[in-house]
């Protein structure tokens, strides 16, 4: 199996499906000419020309809103936001009409749109470039929210939110294009939406973990493989809907959790899944559920702040120390 | 035949500077004379349309106009009997722009509006009974009563809502434009919205992105004066609407709102444009609302002299005098039409009655298209 980026996988998805479907088209910054701001659109233009890969303005809420128009009369854009930053001028548009369209027309008109691009922290890029925004919209239902951690999870997830007759809110890792991995080549390979992963399995604690947080929790889990504890690492994939099934069943098995996350701790995803496991596994923890998040402060430009603000491997080994009394 | 643009309104008076006196202050100027000059020309104009314009068609927009401003006096009475909840936006005045516009439409041309929507669904060709079913939230709505008045939809005719916040459909309409020029197809997109509508960042974004790349959208202004309580004096900086579609190297029209077949000639004209040209026009038809902003607004922002001024040219009761002096119509024909609207309006709220409310289950239905099992 060939081993790509996560930049490359992304990009054999969006070409593999357009090839597949002529109504798909893709509509953002800089995607079409500039071959993209991080190149996951590289040779889009080329391969599809300029009627289905398309510079837009600087007009989030604009060109989102146009993205949903579309979709109403049966059109599946992918809209592009160079970075989920700036979907936060378009969340009128997300919000008001991408979600509710199917449920307030009574089921006459689904919107099957992907709004994707880089989410989470880059590197000093200070607080307006390095939020992590799933927990605003996966509060919502008619929103799908969607989160990769592979290149092959990219790729097959891709498919299948292009695929979707749905809004899939699609956010991928600034800091993980460059990640690389083995991802299949087959046209029709997906990764079904609302299935979590167990990245590697384990029996004394379970650490939940998604996009960024799932390499570090590997690395994490390795550490602690050396130190006698057995770690099992579940990536949710999707955040809406939310696989809890293989999270409690996870936890029926270690007893211990804790969940990583990069976005901010409070109302956010990881106290949803705390909360959920409390409602479904009470009875099988051995230790109060532990979230690691990103630091309840806006993102700093200095290295050494930013550093401290984003949960790190130490930050994961002690916390899954702790909620194994081991310290 | 040549469009006389009304003196727009920075022309006739100067905008107040000074606040909510000064505005109501500008408003209650009325000149007689001049009111009457105005008016007389006005007749002329309409009278001279009305001979370009088969019978047929004519009587079409009487009708729908006539249909739509006894539907809404039902609505209102049904509203202050409990029987329709929430807010309940009235379209009695405006009656001409959707029925003018809308006529100038072929049957799969899109249409989008505001939630001021009651007129323009009905004017698309939606069923009475389906809309007064919607706005009791009852499962024969067309909406199936999850939409309620704000949110109408109907897809077999093209009627794409029905939207709750201001502006909201403006960039949907330009996708919706988008796709139909994306498909080839020669299908038309009109999308209506309120003056204050103007003063949000997504009509500034969609015209931007519809003449730049020439999409077949025409976006109707309807300049009611007044957003909710705040008149257009004390909202906007440029008042002359239409006068913005320069900004967007756009073609801009200026349209007396209280002339059904203005409306309906200068939509004609854009149509074509959109049609032939795939190009996009800004409408500003100038026209006033009789009632209150939605259902609970008292109206303590505006005069009753102002008010009667604008019912002076009801676009209905306009139409039908100058329908009656062209001998059009007579007495018994305009009789006739009166009372199938409100044989119409009856069996629509009979509908409303007898239709069951949604199931329970129905909470939970229409969330998704492809509901994940987890």
């Amino acid at each position: 199996m060939p081993i790509i980026t996560m930049r490359e996988a992304l990009n054999q998805a969006m070409r593999e499906e357009m090839h597949r479907d002529e109504n798909i088209f893709l509509m953002g910054e800089e995607v079409a000419a500039y071959q993209g701001a991080y190149k996951v659109s590289k040779g889009l233009l080329e391969e599809f020309g300029d009627r289905r890969v398309i510079d837009s303005p600087i007009t989030e809420l604009g060109f989102a809103g146009l993205g949903v128009g579309a979709a109403m009369v049966g059109l599946r854009p992918i809209i592009e936001f160079m970075t989920f930053n700036f979907s936060i001028l378009a969340t009128d548009q997300i919000i008001n009409s991408a979600a509710k369209m199917l449920y307030m027309s009574g089921g006459q008109f689904k919107i099957p749109i992907v709004f994707r691009g880089p989410g989470g922290s880059a590197y000093q890029v200070s607080s307006q470039h390095s939020q992590a925004l799933e927990s605003w919209y996966a509060n919502f239902p008619g929103l799908k929210v969607v989160m990769p951690s592979t290149p092959a999870d990219a790729k097959g997830l891709l498919k299948s939110a292009i695929r979707d007759d749905d809004p899939v809110i699609f956010i991928e890792q600034e800091r993980m294009y460059g990640n690389k991995g083995e991802v299949p080549e087959d046209a029709e390979f997906t990764v079904p939406l609302g299935v979590a992963d167990v990245k590697r399995e384990g029996s004394d604690a379970t650490i939940v973990a998604r996009s960024l947080m799932v390499p570090i929790a590997l690395k994490a889990a390795e550490e602690l493989e050396k130190q006698g504890v057995s770690v099992e690492v579940v990536d949710p994939r999707t955040i809406r809907p939310l696989d809890i099934e293989t999270i409690v069943n996870s936890v029926k098995k270690t007893n211990r959790v804790v969940v990583a996350e990069e976005s901010h701790a409070f109302c956010g995803v990881g106290a949803e899944i705390s909360a959920q496991i409390t409602e479904h596994a009470f009875d099988y923890l051995d230790a109060p559920v532990k979230r690691i998040s990103a630091a309840d402060a806006p993102m700093p430009y200095a290295k050494n702040l930013e550093k401290l603000a984003i949960p790190d491997v130490e930050r994961l080994i002690a916390a899954v120390r702790e909620v194994a009394y081991l310290d | 035949m040549k469009i006389t643009p009304m003196k727009p309104r920075s022309q006739t008076a100067q905008a107040s500077t000074t606040g909510v006196a000064a505005a109501t202050e500008v408003t209650d100027q009325i000149n007689p004379e001049e009111l009457r000059r105005e008016h007389d020309q006005r007749r002329n104009e309409q009278q001279e349309r009305i001979e370009e314009i088969d019978r047929e068609t004519l009587l079409r927009l009487l009708y729908q106009m006539i249909l739509i401003r006894r539907f809404e006096e039902k609505s209102a009475e049904a509203y202050t009997l409990g029987k329709i909840g929430g807010f309940c936006h009235l379209y009695i005045g405006q009656e001409a722009v959707a029925v003018g516009a809308l006529g100038a439409l072929r049957p799969d041309d899109y249409v989008l509006t505001s939630y001021r929507d009651h007129g323009h669904i009905i004017a698309k060709g939606t069923s009475p009974d389906e809309v007064m079913a919607e706005l009791y939230g009852k499962a024969g709505g067309c909406s199936a009563g999850k939409g309620g008045s704000m949110h109408l939809f109907d897809s077999s005719v093209n009627f794409l809502g029905g939207h709750g916040i201001v502006g909201g459909q403006i960039p949907l309409a330009t996708g919706v434009a988008f796709a139909a020029k994306y498909r080839g197809t020669d299908q038309v997109t009109l999308c209506f919205f309120g003056e204050a509508a103007v003063n949000q960042g997504a009509f500034h974004e969609s015209l931007n992105m519809a003449q730049l790349w020439k999409l077949p959208c025409i976006y109707i202004c309807e300049n009611n004066q007044y957003g909710m309580g705040t008149s257009l004096e004390r909202a906007m900086s440029l008042q002359d609407v239409s006068q913005k579609a320069p900004a967007y190297n756009m073609a801009g029209e200026f349209v007396d709102g209280m002339d059904v077949l203005a409306v309906y000639e200068a939509t004609k004209h854009a149509v074509a444009r959109a049609r032939e040209e795939s190009l996009p026009t800004l409408i500003e038809v100038r026209t006033y609302r009789f009632m209150g902003h939605s259902m609970s607004d008292p109206g303590n922002y505006r005069t009753r002299a102002e008010i009667e001024k604008h019912q002076e040219r009801d676009p209905i009761k306009v139409f039908t005098q100058n329908l009656k002096e062209k001998n059009i119509v007579d007495d018994s024909a305009i009789a006739d039409m009166e009372k199938r609207a409100r044989e119409e309006v009856e069996r629509a709220v009979q509908f409303a009655e007898s239709s069951p409310e949604p199931a329970p289950e129905k909470l939970f239905t229409d969330i998704y298209a492809n509901p994940l099992s987890r």
